[in-house]
């Protein structure tokens, strides 16, 4: 048996590689997986909990959080495109059209 | 009798002219400018002709609600009396005669219908100010006055000396009037009421103030300032000599006929206040002296006739507050009515002369001219002489009976009488210094027509008679001139002295408050006596004359070596005792001073304005921190998010771990 600990190391290691990836990469797509990622080791504690625990609700949440993830990627890629087409760019730092 | 009327047509004439003037016609705009001050003199005609058969104590009051706070009130409140009547008597109809008078002179300068509407302006507020019955619409007609003297002094306001002299006049009435004020601010303290008739009911049931100084001494040397300012006396007469910048008409009207008797008029309608105030009135006596003999030296050694025709009204005025100082207002008064006749006509002569020559003014100039205009030249030797006091023109009476009341009152009047008597001799000398050097000798003026300030548009070389409009006022002057000090022949010269008993009920209390007697006991004189002090007068004044003749007609050699004799004395009298310099060096210039290094560079600039700036600073500054925050970058405020789930995070376990 794993104990808990090993797996919240690991899901708070990915976190925080999602974090410094979102904040350091220019790429938007890169910066999508990051997010990706950070819901992710998310995921990854919520189900380490419900197992300890012996309790479903964590992995319910797992779903959920996977069904707003994939409802996330389809119109983030959407607005990727949209942005790409008009800007021709996927830096995020060059879409600043709203700045003062 | 609907009194306001009076007042308010020239001021309908003022708006009309002033609003729709510069479309008008020069003609039109003189028709309306002369119609309203025309209605406003045949209507105070028409009142007169049913005050003067009832002469009694009639005073009738209009009132209009102006101000009510709590119990004090004032009014819209019109009065007429003997005083008043007089009064609005003499400014219609010098008013009028000046307006006609104006539309020959003005007639070649720009802004005729401007001009109309200042002097249709000042007839409002100068009827407003006689006409009132109380102290603070008095104050309105005295303020706005003062107004339009300022518009009418600068009317040529593209000349630098000009709009300065305008100035000068409005400030340094400004400090005159702060008097008045103050004095108004005690009266409505003390009393209650502005209204004549109240403040003279409750100031005569007050004991006279013959041991210190009280209430009424106190307003009344608080209105002596005012007089000082509005009716040029020492020490603030300055103001006077150079308003003659203004157009020559203006002069007449305003700085010789009516404005400047205002402080006069208010004197004598104060008159209770100050019979009972006799500090007050020795200071008024000493000032008016003063300023008699003082503007007169003045008048000696100028050259322009402008201004030796203001340094005499100056001084004649000195004579009026003199008068008022003894007690004698009727006396005063009958001085105001002649020197407005012929202060008038001297004033519209001497713009006929000037008009003449193309605006000339420099007697050194002239000469010569009784042949070139002699219309002018017969009326001026009417109003010198009435204003020299030969015997039986309109100055003699009115000056005889100022120094024989000035002579009759307590034991100094001899001073004050010797005084008079010798600006007398200097009236004579100074008038008839004018009126040789104007009319008699040869003509020294030249062809150099064109040197003066762009005045008039004439090139004639020879001088030439003004128009009949000019010359018609002259001739009406001239004649009130010679008559108008019939009115009040004194005792001694076989009158009855109509004058006097007119005016007796405004002034009755001069006559039957037993307690100024007691103050300053006039001495009773006899017929003989008073015979013998005009008689004095009398060869006062023809030894004046008689010297300016010597010096002036027969020997002109000798006023150059006496000036070279007295050289000091003579430079310090054609500079008028260096007075402006002395304002300029121990007034203006601290002021200015005071205001730009103080005031302006230190409170202003240094304390408010930095105030504002460094907190306009202070805040700026701050917000630049805090913009470092915003910076617009997304990676940047996701770190931020992160930095701060970092803190709460750390926080939260080192609370577990507690």
């Amino acid at each position: 048996m794993v104990p808990i600990s090993y797996y919240l190391v690991l899901s708070a290691i990915l976190f925080a590689l999602g974090v410094l990836g979102f904040l350091i990469k220019r790429n938007i797509i890169t910066i999508f997986m990051s997010i990706e990622l950070m819901l992710n080791a998310v995921n990854l504690s919520f189900v380490a909990f419900a197992a300890y625990w012996h309790a479903l609700s964590g992995q319910v949440f797992v779903f959920f959080v996977m069904v707003v993830a994939a409802a996330e990627a389809a119109v983030g890629l959407a607005i990727i495109i949209a942005v790409f087409r008009t800007r021709q760019t996927l830096n995020p730092d060059r879409v600043n059209l709203l700045k003062l | 009798m609907i009194l306001w009327l009076i007042p308010i047509l020239p001021l309908v004439g003022a708006t009309i002219n002033g609003l729709f003037g510069r479309r008008f016609s020069n003609r039109t705009v003189s028709a309306i400018g002369l119609l309203f001050p025309g209605l406003a003199m045949l209507y105070t005609w028409w009142i007169a002709a049913q005050f003067f058969p009832n002469p009694g104590t009639i005073i009738q009051t209009y009132g209009l609600p102006w101000i009510k706070v709590g119990s004090f009130t004032v009014e819209y409140g019109f009065q007429l009396d003997q005083l008043s009547m007089l009064m609005a008597l003499i400014v219609t109809g010098v008013g009028f005669l000046i307006h006609v008078y104006s539309v020959g002179y003005m007639a070649h300068e720009g802004g005729y219908y401007r001009f109309f509407s200042y002097l249709n302006l000042f007839m409002f507020f100068m009827l407003t100010l006689v006409l009132a019955n109380n102290y603070l619409l008095m104050f309105v007609g005295w303020e706005g006055v003062g107004l339009a003297s300022y518009l009418l002094i600068g009317f040529y306001f593209l000349r630098d000396s000009a709009s300065a002299a305008g100035k000068k006049a409005f400030i340094v009435n400004r400090i005159g009037d702060f008097g008045f004020l103050i004095a108004l601010f005690l009266i409505i303290q003390h009393f209650g009421t502005v209204n004549f008739s109240e403040v003279f009911a409750k100031a005569n049931g007050m004991p006279v103030e013959t041991a210190g100084a009280g209430l009424l001494t106190a307003i009344g040397l608080l209105f002596l300032l005012g007089a000082t300012g509005k009716s040029a006396q020492i020490p603030l007469y300055v103001w006077l000599p150079d308003a003659m910048e203004g157009p020559t008409p203006v002069s007449a009207l305003i700085h010789a006929a009516t404005m400047v008797t205002a402080g006069v008029y208010m004197i004598s309608r104060s008159n209770v206040i100050f019979n009972h105030a006799p500090i007050a009135l020795s200071a008024v006596a000493v000032i008016g002296c003063a300023t008699a003999f003082f503007a007169a030296t003045i008048g000696l050694v100028q050259h322009d006739i402008k201004r030796v025709l203001a340094y005499s009204t100056v001084s004649q005025l000195g004579y009026m507050v003199m008068a008022c100082g003894v007690a004698a207002y009727s006396a005063g008064m009958f001085h105001l009515m002649t020197h407005a006749f012929f202060k008038a006509l001297l004033f519209l002569g001497a713009g006929s002369v000037i008009h003449a020559l193309g605006g000339e003014q420099d007697m050194r100039k002239m000469g010569g001219l009784r042949k070139y205009i002699p219309i002018t030249f017969w009326t001026m030797t009417a109003a010198t002489l009435a204003i020299s006091g030969f015997p039986g023109f309109a100055g003699f009476f009115s000056k005889d009976e100022i120094l024989t009341r000035a002579y009759a009152h307590g034991p100094n009047g001899w001073i004050l009488w010797l005084i008079g008597t010798v600006t007398a001799f200097l009236t004579a000398f100074y008038m008839f210094r004018l009126w040789f050097l104007t009319f008699f000798g040869e003509y020294r003026g030249g062809a150099g027509h064109d040197q003066h300030a762009g005045r008039e548009e004439h090139h004639g070389h020879a001088p030439h008679e003004s128009p009949k409009v000019m010359l018609l006022p002259l001739v009406i002057l001239a004649i009130l001139s010679v008559i108008g000090g019939w009115v009040g022949v004194s005792k001694a010269w076989g009158g009855s002295n109509h004058f006097e008993h007119y005016l007796a009920p405004i002034f009755e209390h001069e006559a039957a408050a037993p307690e100024s007697a007691a103050v300053s006991p006039d001495i009773e004189l006899t017929s003989a006596q008073e015979l013998k002090l005009s008689l004095d007068v009398t060869v006062a004044a023809l030894a004046g004359i008689g010297l300016a003749w010597f010096f002036y007609y027969k020997r002109r050699d000798l006023p150059e070596k006496l000036a070279a004799r007295l050289h000091g004395l003579y430079v310090l009298i054609e500079n008028k005792y260096f007075v402006d310099e002395f304002y300029g060096a121990a007034i203006v210039k601290p002021l200015i001073l005071g205001s730009t290094y103080l005031l302006w560079k230190g409170i202003d600039v240094g304390v408010i304005d930095r105030t504002i700036n460094d907190s306009a600073d202070a805040a700026r500054d701050v917000s630049r921190g805090f913009r470092q925050m915003q910076s617009g970058n997304i990676r940047s405020y996701a770190g931020w998010v992160a930095a701060g789930a970092a803190a709460v995070v750390v926080f939260m376990i080192w609370k577990g771990t507690r």
